[in-house]
């Protein structure tokens, strides 16, 4: 009860923090997602250059967003940028490049060598090819690989308080600093429900993007 | 090969890049200035290792027979609702839930311990079941045909078979735990994140990498050191690492 | 028309170079099925993807309709030629109007033209369109799945066809049905069509002309009867099986060896009388009845006959089997050793009666094409299958 009304009666700040911590989220992954299909694309040409870039950013992800703001804030504030959302978005940004480029490598690689065939056979050119057949059939899975770099980045972002990034950690730093226990519980499971509901939002998403035709087989390649 | 030359070059490269970081470093005194820290490195890795340690192992112990449990028939039911809150529960973040666990737990290392056991125990416990539920049906029936007990078949066919998976998902949640430890600290466990966090505060870039760079070098040893333990333990015949 | 000159592909693997096709000659005649047949491995696959360049060829050269393919640009030459694989190979994400009308959209009709194409297509391979235009391919059973392969290959009316091992997936009842369908629909079309297959029957069912691979090389092409009667050397020989004489019979039919002679008699005449005839006929069991349109009604046996006296009419015995003109030689000996007859009478399309076929004369006509196994030019087995 005692929570409620502290949520109630801070809902203002819990909204434009909840919004801050969408936005910071969402520009990050939008950007990632606009290099990472891309890339995830690119290297289904060299299998030895999609093994190491899977490998790098496989290393990237397993570095604890913590260790990683520390590493970044020494060399950020060279240009004046050492605390604040800079360097939140950037992890978020290194964060999101294996799961983006995962799925989409392995979606294009696993299109069924039967259609690549048709569709060579048939004289598809090979952006026709990637354009009406090899992405649509993809979109299912990157669009997974998206969904799992924003669940994953709203928990970073929630960290990213720590370093002045805004978003709804700040509840639970202020809340751990200040022994503040509503702050913090509000905090914790306001984050957890965004975390949730965003989820549940982008499986409706890529649901829907699905291509008809493929919506009775499972979402895999 | 041209990629070949390419390599080299980037070799040379970062080669020389460590020698001039170096020689800078030394010249400038941040060397001393890292090793001015170096006792507290140790002492708080040593604690940073047992917390993961504590949790990481509680965790197993605890998910895989949670695994099992739920992978048999019988708890179907049961089973599939259950993984639904696990996968609920795998996407709120950990810094949450360790600030969820020390506002009923209070500040300590309990607390910290309960909060990293429970970010730790959801993925290993969702490969566990998905690993076992995975396991070629034809082999069960195949099993079950040649007249092998539950018991036997649990043990002979199906473990062995979700083993990869049941260490892909050890090693997730695992690494994930080395990454969590830092966030400890906030609650009053200790660990690395003391280092990273008061740097943080301070602004002492030489305390932040302290702390940061063991911890990066924690988490990526920890993944490698799984994967080489899955690469011996797991069959070779299942083992698509070793294929 | 298809020409192959000196086609060849050589693999580089770790193993070294492997030859897949080793300059491989060979002309399908507008119009005709030419089956590609061999083992796996023996370079049939290899040979006809190199047509249409999803197999690049290390050298030799593709002619279509006379023209050299070796400068058309990849796409193009591709756009021009049916293709249909047997993974099927429909587009999950398209419904099967957009799958059919890919090709022609590609080279770029308007969009009244293919979607009335699409129609046309589903009326051509007997798919409602109404029901089935609009529905995806997951929907649809896999023989229903194959039949659209064929109709997107077919959309923008390419003058040659390739086909690799098209029903290879499809369960063997639903494989029969659709194989008789599309000779149906080759009558009208009348396609130049290349066929991979592995199967003997299916060769002999379909091709025009057979062309028999191994170890990347072509070792017989010549008509199904051909092959199946002159073997060019062991490998063919045991490649067809032992039973490669019964295969023949499904490439003749009985109007090819029936004899118009046949003894018959009414039933009005006496026993005597039929006696008398199977005597005159050299008939060793029986002889015909037949009515007064001169269908089959009955048979009189010949030692009912010597031992009775009295009509036909009171003393017959069921017809065990008729075989129709056009029907194959295989149908002729299943009724022949099912009945335990030597001999069937044969009646045309009205079911009057028009001969009889004997199992000496089955023998002989097989027979004759072993014995005069050294090249006399035989009719092309297209006549043969009308």
């Amino acid at each position: 009860m005692e929570l409620l009304q502290y949520a109630l009666d801070n809902a203002s700040l819990l909204l434009s923090r909840t919004i801050e911590h969408i936005a910071l989220v969402g520009v990050a992954v939008g950007i990632a997602t606009l290099t990472g299909v891309p890339i995830g694309i690119a290297i289904t040409k060299n299998e030895r250059v999609a093994q190491n870039v899977l490998y790098l950013a496989s290393i990237i992800v397993t570095i604890p967003s913590i260790a990683l703001f520390g590493i970044m804030i020494p060399v950020l504030s060279l240009i004046g940028h050492g605390i604040g959302y800079v360097p939140a978005v950037i992890a978020v940004l290194l964060y999101s490049q294996l799961p983006i480029i995962r799925n989409t490598y392995t979606a294009i690689n696993n299109v069924n060598p039967a259609l690549r065939e048709a569709a060579r056979g048939i004289g598809m050119s090979p952006n026709q090819r990637l354009r009406l057949v090899e992405i649509p059939l993809a979109v299912p899975i990157i669009m997974a690989g998206v969904r799992t770099a924003v669940v994953l980045n709203i928990g970073v972002m929630a960290i990213a308080a720590y370093i002045g990034a805004g978003g709804l950690g700040t509840f639970i730093s202020r809340g751990i600093s200040q022994s503040d226990s509503r702050q913090l519980i509000v905090g914790a499971i306001a984050v957890s429900l965004l975390a949730i509901i965003v989820d549940y939002a982008l499986l409706y998403l890529q649901k829907r993007l699905t291509p008809k035709g493929m919506s009775r087989q499972a979402a895999t390649p | 090969m041209p990629i070949r030359s390419i390599k080299g070059a980037l070799k040379a490269l970062v080669l020389f890049a460590i020698f001039f970081a170096g020689v800078w470093s030394q010249s400038s005194g941040v060397i001393d200035e890292f090793l001015w820290y170096l006792p507290d490195v140790q002492y708080l890795m040593v604690q940073h290792i047992w917390l993961t340690v504590m949790s990481g192992s509680l965790a197993i112990l605890v998910a895989i027979p949670l695994g099992i449990v739920l992978s048999r028939p019988k708890m179907a039911n049961v089973a599939e609702s259950l993984m639904q809150v696990l996968n609920v529960g795998t996407t709120i973040p950990t810094l949450a839930v360790l600030a969820l666990s020390m506002s009923f737990l209070g500040i300590g290392t309990v607390p910290a311990v309960f909060g990293l056991f429970v970010a730790t125990l959801l993925p290993i416990t969702r490969n566990t079941y998905a690993g076992l539920k995975g396991v070629n049906p034809a082999l069960m029936e195949a099993a079950a045909g040649i007249g092998m007990s539950p018991m036997q078949r649990l043990l002979k066919v199906e473990l062995p078979n979700a083993l990869y998976v049941i260490f892909a998902g050890m090693r997730t949640a695992l690494t994930i735990n080395v990454g969590t430890v830092p966030l400890a600290f906030l609650i009053g466990a200790g660990g690395l994140g003391e280092l990273i966090f008061t740097g943080i505060d301070l602004y002492d870039p030489v305390m932040m990498l302290s702390g940061a760079i063991p911890t990066a070098l924690l988490a990526i040893t920890i993944d490698a050191l799984i994967a080489i333990i899955a690469f011996l333990v797991v069959p070779r015949g299942v083992n698509p690492s070793r294929a | 028309m298809i020409r192959l000159e000196s086609l060849t592909k050589v693999f580089d693997t770790p193993k070294g170079a492997v030859v897949a096709a080793d300059h491989i000659d060979m002309e399908v005649p507008e119009g005709e099925i030419c089956i590609l047949l061999g083992p796996s491995g023996c370079g049939k696959t290899t040979t006809l993807k190199m047509i249409n360049r999803i197999v690049k060829p290390t050298s030799g050269k593709v002619f279509i309709n006379g023209e050299d393919t070796t400068g058309l640009d990849t796409q193009t030459l591709r756009r021009n030629i049916g293709y249909v694989i047997q993974q099927i190979g429909l587009f999950p994400n398209m419904t099967i109007e957009e799958n059919i009308t890919i090709v022609p959209k590609l080279l770029g009709w308007d969009k009244a033209k293919y979607k009335a194409r699409a129609r046309e297509m589903m009326a051509m391979i007997a798919l409602e369109p109404d029901a089935f235009l609009k529905r995806f391919p997951s929907e649809l059973s896999g023989g229903q799945q194959q039949r659209i392969g064929v109709a997107r290959a077919l959309a923008a009316d390419p003058p040659v066809m390739l086909m690799d091992e098209p029903f290879g997936a499809i369960d063997p009842i639903n494989r029969a049905v659709i194989q008789d369908e599309f000779l149906k629909m080759q009558q009208e079309l009348n396609k130049t069509i290349m066929f991979v297959s592995h199967d003997i029957d299916e060769a002999i069912k379909m091709g025009d002309r057979v062309a028999v691979f191994r170890e990347g090389k072509l070792v017989q092409y010549s008509t199904p009867d051909d092959l199946l009667a002159a073997p060019k050397n062991a490998f063919v020989e045991s490649f067809l099986g032992e039973d490669r004489a019964l295969k023949r019979l499904n490439l003749v039919k009985v109007r090819e060896i029936v004899t118009d002679e046949i003894g018959t008699v009414t039933p009005s005449d006496t026993l005597e009388t039929a006696l008398a005839k199977i005597d005159d006929y050299g008939y060793q069991n029986a002889i015909l009845m037949i009515n007064e349109r001169k269908q089959p009604a009955g048979i009189i046996s010949r030692s009912l006959a010597r031992t009775t006296k009295g009509y036909c009419r009171d003393h017959f015995q069921a017809v065990p089997a008729v075989v129709d003109l056009d029907d194959d030689l295989r149908k002729a000996a299943s009724l022949m050793f099912a009945h335990d007859q030597t001999w069937l009478p044969c009646v045309d399309k009205a079911g009057t009666v028009c001969g009889q076929i004997t199992q000496r004369a089955m023998t002989s006509h097989l027979g004759a094409r072993y014995r005069a196994r050294q090249g006399d030019d035989r009719k092309p087995s297209a006549a043969i299958k009308e």
